[in-house]
């Protein structure tokens, strides 16, 4: 049901080797919906080398989430980017949203009249 | 200038060839086009997004979102069918049950009935918890029984004269106030949202008596608790003719597609086509069928205008499932950066 989660809602895996700027984020209780329009927000950024998301399996609801940087980059920052771009994406098409909205209903309202 | 047009075409427009559909995913990432800047910026973003509301009835909501990506649109439409919460009869406690719909059919079916309660007013329940308490559930009653009518005449076949009570309909489902739930919602009237759903048929003798209680829950557990009846998108249709177009061959293209599209105009005694209003299309692709005009016409869709359709199931508007699909999206984010910085924290 909604509301459950045992455990971390996200992990991290990092290969041996690397110094932070190759992560794959283990986001649990998500799927496409938030994967796709993060990685998308996450490629626009013109640090990252490499992003791609993948469900590992249709059973379990987790996503492997994988940013590499360029440079020495860590890879939590175009993570951290990514969500908060998205935020503000959001909330700019809610207010874009919010606002078409009244005033539609305020033209109706007028020619009603 | 040609291989510029020819990028911003692989960029702007999904296009739909005779046999297969090209540049369908997004490219404009940064890197991928030289001598074009395509890192995010939001106030570029913020310019170019638009939102106009084209049609909006009791349930019905249509818009359409411009500038926006097809990751994000498709994030909304995927929360709007599976995770906007509603309320949903959930367990059914069978007290009497003597009609002909087996217990279970009959829980299934009361379970898919939409009940107008808005759901920003409970909570979720606990997990493990049988009983529920007042801020989490919603309980109804349905107790009918079908008796004879002794006023009918002797040789009526119809059983609507025969018999009191033999329909069973949502109406006759009451709400049940739980606890101190009458001083919470004082002028609160909770029902299922349409009086005329027909849930099981009775005889004389039969009747059915059960309690049910209602809980919050998302569409991605079960889809009666999905608030919209369908949402879906689709993107703008761009239809550019290649060539000028005469005569016969404009009344064949004006009926290549649907209704409205295409207008023949008559400039100098010449029928000649034009494209009226390409939105309307339903693109059936018609016009490859014919040989002469496969080629005069460009079939393309843009690729960042979506039609949304949103059609509710009359629990909550249209307008406000959408504002909380955006803000669910919000706080999907949010529990991440959170997540962030507890770790960071440590």
């Amino acid at each position: 049901m909604a509301g459950s989660g045992s455990g971390p809602a996200l992990e991290t895996i990092q290969a041996d080797g690397t110094d932070g700027n190759c992560v794959t984020f283990v986001l649990h209780d998500e799927d496409h919906t938030l994967g796709n329009s993060l990685r998308y927000m996450v490629m626009k950024n013109p640090d990252v080398e490499f992003c791609g998301y993948c469900i590992t399996h249709p059973s379990e609801s987790k996503i492997n989430f994988r940013i590499q940087t360029r440079g020495a980059l860590p890879a939590v920052e175009p993570f951290r980017k990514g969500l908060n771009d998205l935020m503000g994406v959001c909330q700019h098409v809610l207010n874009t949203f919010e606002r078409s909205m009244k005033e539609f209903r305020a033209q109706k309202e007028e020619e009603m009249q | 200038m040609a291989a510029r047009r020819a990028t911003d075409e692989m960029r702007d427009r999904v296009v739909l060839g005779e046999f297969g559909v090209r540049n369908v995913h997004t490219t404009d990432f940064p890197g991928n086009y030289p001598g074009y800047d395509d890192a995010w910026d939001q106030r570029r973003f913020e310019e170019a997004f638009r939102v106009d509301v084209i049609r909006e009835e009791e349930d019905t909501l249509e818009f359409d979102m411009v500038g926006i990506d097809a990751a994000i649109a498709n994030a909304f439409r995927r929360i709007l069918l599976a995770e906007v919460p509603t309320m949903a009869v959930e367990k059914v406690f069978v007290y009497n049950n003597t009609s002909i719909v087996q217990d279970e059919i009959l829980a299934h079916r009361l379970g898919l009935i939409p009940i107008r309660a808005d759901p920003r007013l409970f909570e979720y329940r606990n997990q493990g918890d049988q009983e529920g308490t007042e801020i989490d559930t919603l309980q109804f009653q349905l107790k009918i029984k079908c008796k004879r009518n002794p006023q009918a005449a002797k040789e009526s076949s119809d059983p609507d004269e025969l018999y009191f009570n033999h329909k069973v309909y949502s109406k006759h489902m009451t709400w049940v106030p739980l606890g101190n739930q009458t001083d919470l919602f004082p002028d609160a009237d909770f029902r299922p949202v349409h009086d005329d759903i027909l849930i099981a048929l009775l005889r004389p003798g039969q009747e059915i008596d059960v309690l049910m209680h209602c809980v919050k829950g998302i569409g991605k557990d079960h889809a009666k608790f999905s608030p919209v009846a369908t949402a879906s998108y689709r993107l703008l249709p761009d239809i550019t003719l290649l060539q000028p177009i005469e005569d016969e061959a404009a009344e064949t293209l004006q009926k290549c597609f649907s209704p409205g599209v295409i207008e023949v105009q008559n400039i100098n005694g010449k029928k000649v086509a034009r494209v009226a209003n390409a939105r309307l299309d339903t693109f059936s692709r018609e016009v490859f069928r014919h040989e002469g005009l496969k080629n005069l016409v460009r079939l393309a869709r843009v690729r960042n205008h979506y039609i949304f359709s949103v059609e509710s199931t009359g629990i909550l508007p249209p307008d406000v499932l959408v504002s909380e699909a955006i803000k669910i999206l919000m706080g999907k984010c949010q529990r991440f950066l959170n997540e962030l910085d507890s770790v960071a924290m440590e």
